[in-house]
Order: structure tokens, then sequence, then C-alpha cells
């Protein structure tokens, strides 16, 4: 027990510490989130009338950004499982950093859920015992396998940590099981969501079944480019090292489902436009506009053109393992998948309505500072938690030598010192 | 729960002492669902609610709790043929059971559409509009924004007379499906099918994740943006607690086909004022019924069958 405690004390101080950039990055993000609370105060006062959104699109920014990070979420096992499952060196001394990610992209995901409901105050009714909870709503599934993927994360990350702290190693026969079942919750998190919008027969655009493995491949391009302009990121700035070799595996992974991903749209626009029913309509309103409305146009279009350029740039050698230049076609996978995956989604699936209205959702500022401050909020909490893993991970933190009896070697990382 | 809600309760009551303010009481957030809720909770939440109704609207107002009654199942036939789009439902809805009806885009809340269709929509000079123009659209506002077409009809108009020479009318509410998409999806089964038949929410336990409005095939739910602007004046006094009650921000609402009335053996408020009585309501277990005499003669259909969805609305026509 007080290793724990002391365990606690030493990451905690190690947190807080820190350089001037640090400080000035954090107080800008936290400006950002009181943004944020300001907002939430006006919504749950004024009502979501101070939205752009409507009884015709009940579900806009917020639900956008929610599956959007579910995605990023599920992102994180791109390197547990080449780390565990094919051992992968320089991706196992990096693990850790995914799963701290996961855990960032879960609660931003959660704070989305706060947003986007009328009545927040009364979220306990769909926890048991003092709620109810429903097994036939999708969204009873994705609160329940959400929260499920958060505990596993918080679990395998910090006992990972804990045990490089005190140089005792973590009991494989209880921790590699819950790491499998990590890497098996990942897909589930974000299967459930993409049935959450798929299982819709009154939205045509949303209901088939592509939905799921476009979910997940999406997601496997937007998660480790994250994960790459991170690692960039520490690699930079931190004494940490992370192997290129991790990297270079990181953007295997996201030429290949990039590459699926832009297959898939693909099929669903010739499917959809051959025929052109009435159910293409959505998808038309997308592309090109419906009877003169084409707010969403720009948006579709400039997606395309980040996914398809990013996916040309990623195949060019000079730019996939340049690593100055590996962050361009990252940030452009990452974006073009945010708009096509949200915006370019949730939205369309309300245009027409069932009943054939054709009308226009328009974000309000209140939802961008909204949205602008669960960003904040999740790079926040992922800053201090990837510090502290860093600080682990690297030695800097760890129990000291008179408690520990024996540290084990963990500061042994050889590129530490030409880093730092 | 319930001696915890009940202590609230009083603790409520004890702070105010007999001036009764027109708050929500501590133990209204934590009632339960309505359906888990026993008697006595029951009896407890329907006092509580007319407490906070009387005192919000300056008037007596019940909170009528009647359950279903057995070998009844509700269900509900329009004439589409004899419709001549007036909107007098449209407008006795809205009274009738207190829907919002401020002047700010989305305050403004309406269970039913008639949908206003253009006819000749294959006539010759039409067909040369090409694709897919052809439909017979007319861009015009929509309910919250001025920028909006309606493709199917349009159903906010306001014409001289009715009924129109180029138009023919659909009226739209929700459907009271057999099998309704919308409680399937409900993370938290605050609305459900009554043993009669009608779909209904309990308000209070609502938590405004508006899943249910994205699976409604005939847009048939509305959300609460705000507050609903209710003038006193205007509030029905008469209320269902799965009906007509006042609603709060937050959460969704819809046509429950007016349980205050039918479940007291009245027509709902569109079937009463229809001037033409193209809407017929009755019990679809009782072969004499109005409703079961159309379904047993007339040429019937359902909107969207393809959806599996069994609505207990008909369309008819002679």
């Amino acid at each position: 027990m007080d290793k724990l405690f002391s365990f606690i004390a030493d990451y905690t101080r190690y947190v807080l510490k820190g350089g001037k950039m640090f400080y000035a990055w954090m107080g800008i993000l936290a400006l950002l989130i009181f943004g944020m609370l300001y907002v939430f105060y006006l919504q749950n006062t004024e009502g979501l009338i101070v939205t752009g959104m409507t009884s015709q699109i009940h579900d806009g920014l917020y639900l956008a950004n929610l599956v959007f990070l579910v995605g990023v979420a599920a992102g994180a096992v791109t390197i547990v499982f080449p780390a565990y499952v094919y051992h992968h060196e320089g991706m196992h001394k990096v693990t850790v950093l995914g799963e701290m990610l996961a855990i960032s992209a879960v609660i931003m995901v959660m704070v989305f859920v706060f947003a986007h409901m009328g009545r927040p105050d009364r979220l306990w009714h769909m926890i048991p015992p003092w709620g109810v909870y429903s097994f036939s709503s999708m969204l009873g599934w994705d609160v329940l396998v959400l929260n499920g993927y958060l505990i596993l994360n918080f679990v395998v990350g910090f006992w990972y940590l804990y045990s490089k702290y005190t140089g005792k190693p973590v009991n494989q026969k209880i921790f590699m099981p819950l790491v499998y079942l990590s890497i098996l919750w990942a897909l589930s998190i974000h299967t459930v969501t993409a049935f959450l919008i798929a299982v819709n027969a009154a939205r045509p655009m949303w209901f088939h079944s592509m939905m799921p493995i476009r979910f997940i491949t999406t997601a496997f391009a937007a998660g480790p480019a994250l994960i790459i302009l991170i690692f960039l990121v520490i690699r930079n700035t931190t004494k940490m090292w992370i192997e290129d070799s991790a990297i270079k595996l990181l953007t295997t992974i996201v030429i290949w489902c990039l590459g699926i991903a832009i297959f898939l749209t693909l099929s669903e626009i010739v499917i959809e436009l051959y025929a052109r029913t009435e159910h293409a309509n959505s998808l038309y309103y997308l592309m090109f506009g419906l009877h003169g409305l084409t707010r969403l146009v720009p948006w579709f279009w400039s997606a395309m053109v980040l996914m398809v350029g990013a996916f040309i740039l990623f195949l060019i050698p000079s730019v996939r393992n340049n690593m100055k230049r590996l962050p361009i076609p990252c940030a452009m996978a990452f974006v073009g998948i945010w708009i096509e995956k949200g915006m370019g989604l949730i939205v369309p699936g309300f245009i027409p309505s069932p009943i054939g209205e054709v009308t226009e959702y328009y974000p309000t500022l209140v939802e961008w500072l909204m949205t602008l401050g669960i960003w904040a909020f999740g790079f926040f909490v992922l800053t201090i938690l990837l510090k502290g893993a860093i600080g682990i991970l690297t030695g800097d933190v760890k129990l000291a030598a008179g408690k520990a009896g024996e540290a084990a070697g963990l500061a042994a990382n050889p590129n530490t010192a030409a880093s730092a | 729960m319930l001696s915890v809600s009940s202590l609230m309760g009083t603790a409520a009551l004890m702070a105010k002492s007999d001036d009764v303010k027109a708050t929500v009481e501590w133990a209204e957030h934590f009632q339960g669902n309505y359906r888990l809720m026993t008697d006595a909770e029951k009896t407890e939440a329907r006092a509580r609610l007319e407490r906070r109704y009387s005192a919000q609207y300056s008037k007596k107002v019940t909170v009528d709790c009647t359950e279903a009654a057995p070998g009844v199942l509700m269900g509900y036939a329009l004439n589409i043929k004899k419709c001549i789009g007036c909107r007098r439902c449209v407008h006795a809805c809205t009274e009738e059971n207190n829907q919002s009806r401020g002047e700010r885009p989305g305050e403004r809340i309406e269970w039913i559409q008639v949908l206003r269709m253009e006819r000749g929509e294959f006539t010759k000079e039409r067909m040369d509009q090409g694709y897919p123009e052809g439909l017979g659209i007319q861009v015009g506002g929509n309910a919250y924004t001025p920028a909006g077409a309606v493709l199917e009809g349009q159903y906010h108009y306001d014409p001289k007379a009715v009924p129109e020479k180029d138009a023919n009318y659909m009226p739209i509410a929700c459907m009271q499906c057999e099998k309704p998409p919308c409680v399937k999806v409900c993370p938290v089964r605050t609305t459900y099918r009554e043993a009669d038949g009608p779909v209904v929410i309990d308000y209070n336990w609502c938590i405004g994740c508006k899943m249910c409005m994205g699976a409604c095939p005939y847009w048939a739910r509305r959300f609460n943006l705000t507050t609903p602007v209710l003038p006193k004046e205007a509030m029905n006094p008469v209320t269902h607690y799965l009906g007509n009650r006042p609603r709060m921000r937050g959460v969704v609402e819809k046509c429950h086909w007016c349980l205050q009335r039918t479940r007291q053996g009245r027509y709902p408020a569109c079937v009463e004022v229809c001037p033409v009585g193209a809407r017929k309501f009755g019990n679809l277990l009782d072969p004499e019924s109005e409703v079961s005499q159309v379904l047993a003669r007339k040429n019937v259909f359902r909107l969207k069958a393809e959806l599996n969805t069994f609505p207990k609305f008909f369309y008819f026509y002679d």
C-alpha cells in the first residue's frame, strides 16, 4: 500500500512539474475548457436551442465528434495488437502510450455524450440499480462497451506503469488475458457505435451493413495517424525515444486502412448513385446538394481531397520514410476522416427528413466552443497521462532505491541519453 | 428509493411551508420510471405534479393516471379523399396537448403535419423540367429556418380557402406502431407501447438522447429545444401523466392519441374537430367500432408498410 501511495505522489509531482512551454500549453487548454463549461451552462439553462440542432436535424457536431473519437479510442489497438500478439519490439516499449490515448479519447467521448443530451442531469436513469438498463438499445450497449474499454485500458495501462515504477514485473497470467480482452474490446466499441447509427431503417443513408467495417477501417487509419503525430512530438520534445520501426509499422497500418476506407466510400457512391433511388438523396445532398441547398458539399469534397491526397502522399517512399514529411499526410488523413465520419455522415443522414423535408444544419458558436473545449479537455488529460507515462518509461519516476530494495534497470533505454 | 424520495418531498414541502411555489420539487428529480413505480409512488408523483402545474399555470390542473382498460386496442383511420387541408386538426391538437407555441425558431411544436401535395405532378408541362425536378417540389419555409424544401409535400401553407384546386392533402402524425422502432432504441425505456395501443413517453424519465427521433420513420417525434412556451390562459388543465401534461426542456414528445380524452371514452381532439369527418377513431377489438368497420370495408393502406412497423394508423379511401 505504501508503494501505491508513493506511486501516486511521485506521479503527481512529476506531472505537475514542467517548463514554460508546458504551462503555456496547459493554460491555453484550460482557457478553452472554461469556455466549454460556460456553453455547457448555457445549454442546460436555455436548452439546446442555443445550438443549431432542430427537430429535423437533431444530431450534429456533438454526435459527429463522438463517433469519430470512439474510432480514435479503438485505434489505440493498432499499437497494442502488434506489441502483444506479434511481439513487435519497438511497439512494445510504447504500448502504454497508446493505452493513455485510448483513455483520453474515451473520456472525450463521454463528455460529448453530456453535451449531446437534452437532460444530462438524468444520466443516472440508464445506470442500474438506480436507473433502467435496456438491452434492446444500441446506445445502452455503447455506454456499456465504452465504460468497459475505459476500465480495461486504465487497469492495463496503469498496472504496467506501476510495475515499471516498482520494478516488480506484472503477473502475466492475469495481465495478458486482460490485454487480449482489451484488443477484442476495441473492436467492439467501434462496431457497436456503427450499429448505433446503422440500425435505423428510417435513415436510408445509414441503413447498410457496410457501416461497421467502414468504421473500423477509418478508425484504424485516423487513430494511428494521430498516434504517429503524437509520437513525433514526443520524440522531439522529451527525452523519450520512439523507434523508427514502430512509426513505420503504424504508417503501414494507416496506408492499408485508409486505402480500404477510400475503396468503401467509392463503392457506396457507385452503388447509391447508379440506382439513384430516393434513398440516395442524402448522399446526393452531401456530394452535390439537393434543391439548391449545398452547405455540406465543400465538407465532402475537402474530405475526399484530404483522404485521397494523403493516400497518394503515403505511397511516395520519400514522404513516408521521412520523419519531417510524414506528419503532412498523417494530419491530412486525420482531418479528412474527421469530416467524412462526422459532419459528412451524421448530418446528411437527416437530410431529407423521413417525410422528405430538406433543411440545413448550421453549427452555432456555442457548438464550436463546446467542441473546441472538449477537445482541449481531451488533450489536457492526454498531456498529463503521456507525461506521467513517459516519466516512468524513461526512469525519471521510480520507486526510491531504499523502498524498492533493488530497482530494476528500467532506465536502461539506450536512446535516452542520445535524445536528451 | 421510495423512502428517500418521500423524505425529500417532505423536506421540500417543509422548506416551502404554506407557500406552494412553482418550482420543481427535489423528489421529482429522483422519481423512478413510471412503469416501475408502485401505486403509492404513482399517487405521490401525481400529487407532486398537480401541485407544481397548478402553481405554475395559476389554475387547478389535474394529472390523470388512468390505466389502459382491458379489451381495448385503439386504432385510427383517415380518409385521404375527404381531407380538405384546413389544418384544424393541427391547431386543435396543439391547444389540447399543451405544445410549445413560442415565436422563436424551435419553440413551436406541432404533432400533426398536413402535407400539401401539388396536383399535376405528371402533367405534360412538367415533363420537360428534367430529373429530379419532376417530383413536384415546392421550395419554401420549414419549421425553423426559411431555407428549406419539402420533397413530398409542404406542411406550412396558408391558403385563402380550402380545399385548393391544385392540391391534395396527406395528414400524418405518430402512427402508434405495433413494432415501434423508437421504443427499441430507447436506452432508458421511457417510451413504450401501452397495453391499449398508443406509444407513450414518461417525460420525467426521458434523458433527451434523441435516439428515438433518429429511429422514427414518420418524423413523429419532437424535441423540446427549450422550456416550452405555454401561456397560462391557453394551458389545458385536464391532463394525463403519459399524455398532454406540460413537458420540460430537453425531452422528447409526440402524439399519444389524446390519452386524457380517449381513456375517458372521448375522441381525440383531431377527430372531434375535423369538419369533414375524415378522421375515424375507435377500438380495433370491437367489430362494431367505426374504425373496425372501415378496416373491414374500405381500401386501406399503411404508410411505409415495408418497414414492418405495423402502424395502427390506417389510411383509406372510398
